[in-house]
Order: structure tokens, then C-alpha cells, then sequence
């Protein structure tokens, strides 16, 4: 989802850790080597990588194109190529009969059935296209502080992976516990009680 | 600090009581949202706000909706023992409206509609378009933040349980 779309939803997160300068072109560094690949062209069902927020088909992180005013901006790709099952079933419904023709056998193996599955989905793989989902996010370094533009857990998840294998930083979703702790400015004693806190109720 | 998931699991009732003491504070105690943000004119609960039950085995879900939707069931449900788990919430200030839903165990924001901002018409657009936007975003964010720290103070201290659990009981006592 989009970070000038008309509604957004918003997951919060702690980036923990500093990186080591020069800032910008180590973010500059990391963000190409791990951008997206393209794999219309490849036998390959799924890629996961950064791209740039205003060329989002063309990755591009030259020059300042990431930085917007004090903040880094940029997206999270997710290319992912869904094979319709009745395609799949068609393809394997064929490739079955041809080889029980071919041999004058009744049956084919379950090793046999798996193999020939194996190379229609590679088959199918190279001739669909990519669907690509790109979700943006905006990090305030200097504040530790990133807004990842959906709250889908699959894509957050995806998120929290590639980031920590990008920059070596950890980063921490805010929920209850963690704004709690990292947010609140709790003391000692104040968190000692939160660590015994248990659900209240307001019915009678 | 304790494993993610776990938290996460443990510690979700507080994002519901969160949400459960926003509504009383929006009912009653408006003063203290002002104090807490200066540029807030208004908080207002929206069209539509999700509560649940865990007091029995089965959790029971009780969900109000539309524009014009009265909150007296959302009430009865406070009083059977559910709490707020998501809402609706419109955020004034000035005569600038932003509107949103808040979710009670992930504290995570969606369909965030803010007050209307220029076209991006050209490539030029694009800078100053992002940066009014994420100015915009940051007045949720920002009431988000503040509102459940000092939640969280209260939650932690012994005013909670002297103090804004009986405020809250006799609210719901006195709601029809």
C-alpha cells in the first residue's frame, strides 16, 4: 500500500542499532545490493527486495533518490508468480496421458507423478509473468524510528527479514508490550509491575 | 525484555483496556486529551468500534457500525465484562479532520484518512507531496504514542486500580 494513497494503515517500528558512516551511502550500498530482482525470465516463483518509492518497476537508488526531506524513503517488493491450479491440472492431465500412450503402461509412479509436477511448474514458471506488491516505508534514522505502510503479517514478516539481513539492525514492532517498554520510559519499579500485570474487568 | 511472540500473546488485554479507557476519556475526561495534545480539538469515536469477551471459554465478539450507530450496546458489552479491541477514531483539529481505526493488540493503525492534500501532478510534486503526508501521518502517530504512555503510567501505578477503574465502573454504572 501506498504512502500517498488516498487511505493508509500503518505497522510501527523500533530500528535498534547504528550504522557506521558514512550513513547515506552505506544505506545507498545496502538498499542495491539487496534490491529486487526480476524473475519473469527465470524458472524462479518468488523474489523479495527493495526498490526505489517513485520508480518502483526500476529500482533505482542513485544520487538522493531515497531521501525525502529528513527521512529515508523507499519499498519493499514482493514478486510473487501464482500458477492457477486447473492451468497446473490441465498441464499434468496431458503430460500424463502422453507418457502412458507413449509407454503403453497403465500407471505412472508417485516418484514419476512428483517429477513430472516439478517440470510443469517450472515450465508454467517461465511463462508467467510476476505479480508485484510493493509497500512502502518511511524510516527516521536519526530517531530510530521506520512506518511500514500495511499491516498484512505476511508482508511485515517479509519485512523484518530482509531488513535485518540488509542493514544488520534489529527491528522491533510496536504491540502493547514492546510501547510499553521501549516507549513509555518506564523506571525500574514500573517495570517490575508491568511484568506482573494481569487483565482487569470493568463489569460489575 | 521478554521473547516477541510471547509478549505479544501475554500482554494483548493492555491494547484492549487502551482502547476501553480512550472511549472513557472521550466521554468524560476530554481535558485530559487536550492536555496530552495541544493541537487536538476533538476525539471523537467513529462508525465503528469492535469489542470482545474473553471472560468465558468462548470469546464472544460484539461489532457497532455505521454513521449514526449509537455505542449502548458497546456499553452493555463493557458491563458483561468485554473491552474495546478495535475502533474507529476521528481526530480534529481545527476544522482539519483525520479519521482512522485502531486496532487494541497490535496498536497498529489502518484505513488512516487524513485532511485532503494537493494533486501530484508533476515529478516535482512528488517531495513535497511525501513530506505533507508524513507531517499528516506523524499527528496520529504522535497522539497514538502519547495517549498509551500515559496509559501505561497509569496502568503501572496504583491510581489505576484506586482511581480510574472506579471512574470507569461508575461511568459504565451511570450509562443507560
Amino acid at each position: 500500500m501506498g504512502l500517498l494513497s488516498p487511505n493508509v494503515s500503518i505497522t510501527r517500528y523500533r530500528v535498534q542499532g547504528r550504522l557506521d558512516d558514512p550513513v547515506l551511502e552505506n544505506i545507498k550500498k545496502a538498499l542495491k545490493k539487496f534490491a529486487i530482482s526480476d524473475i519473469d525470465n527465470d524458472a524462479v516463483e518468488k523474489s523479495i527486495g527493495w526498490t526505489s518509492f517513485e520508480q518502483p518497476y526500476k529500482p533505482e537508488f542513485e544520487g538522493s533518490s531515497y531521501l525525502f526531506g529528513t527521512h529515508l524513503v523507499f519499498s519493499l517488493r514482493i514478486d510473487k508468480k501464482s500458477i492457477p491450479s486447473k492451468i497446473l491440472k490441465k498441464h499434468y492431465a496431458i503430460e500424463e496421458t502422453k507418457r502412458l500412450t507413449e509407454s503403453g503402461r497403465q500407471f505412472i509412479s508417485r516418484n514419476e507423478k512428483k517429477l513430472v509436477k516439478e517440470q510443469i511448474l517450472h515450465f508454467l514458471s517461465l511463462r508467467i509473468p510476476a505479480t508485484p506488491n510493493i509497500y512502502d516505508l518511511v524510516w527516521d534514522y536519526e530517531k530510530g524510528k521506520l512506518w511500514f505502510f500495511t499491516n498484512l503479517k505476511a508482508a511485515n514478516e517479509e519485512l523484518e527479514t530482509l531488513f535485518t539481513e540488509t542493514f544488520k539492525l534489529s527491528l522491533i514492532r510496536f504491540f502493547p508490550y514492546t510501547a510499553a517498554e521501549l516507549e513509555a520510559g518506564l523506571s525500574n519499579a514500573e517495570r517490575d509491575r508491568l511484568k506482573r500485570l494481569s487483565a482487569v474487568t470493568f463489569a460489575d | 525484555m521478554l521473547d516477541i511472540a510471547i509478549a505479544y500473546n501475554r500482554y494483548r488485554f493492555l491494547g484492549d483496556e487502551y482502547l476501553t479507557w480512550l472511549w472513557f476519556l472521550v466521554e468524560n475526561e476530554s481535558a485530559q486529551l487536550n492536555q496530552l495534545d495541544k493541537d487536538l480539538t476533538a476525539l471523537e469515536i467513529g462508525n465503528r468500534m469492535v469489542l470482545e469477551n474473553r471472560r468465558n471459554e468462548a470469546v464472544e465478539t460484539i461489532t457497532i457500525k455505521g454513521d449514526e450507530a449509537g455505542l449502548e450496546e458497546g456499553v452493555l458489552a463493557l458491563k458483561k465484562g468485554a473491552l474495546v479491541n478495535e475502533v474507529n477514531l476521528l481526530y480534529r483539529c481545527g476544522d482539519q479532520i483525520w479519521q482512522f481505526n485502531l486496532k487494541g493488540e497490535s496498536l497498529n493503525i489502518s484505513s488512516l484518512k487524513t485532511p485532503e492534500t494537493g494533486k501530484v501532478e508533476t515529478k516535482e510534486d512528488t517531495e513535497g507531496a511525501v513530506l505533507e503526508k508524513i507531517y499528516l501521518y506523524d499527528k496520529v502517530v504522535e497522539f497514538v504514542e502519547r495517549s498509551f504512555r500515559l496509559f501505561i503510567k497509569n496502568r503501572v501505578s496504583d491510581k489505576w486500580e484506586k482511581k480510574v477503574v472506579p471512574q470507569i465502573r461508575e461511568w459504565l454504572s451511570n450509562s443507560k
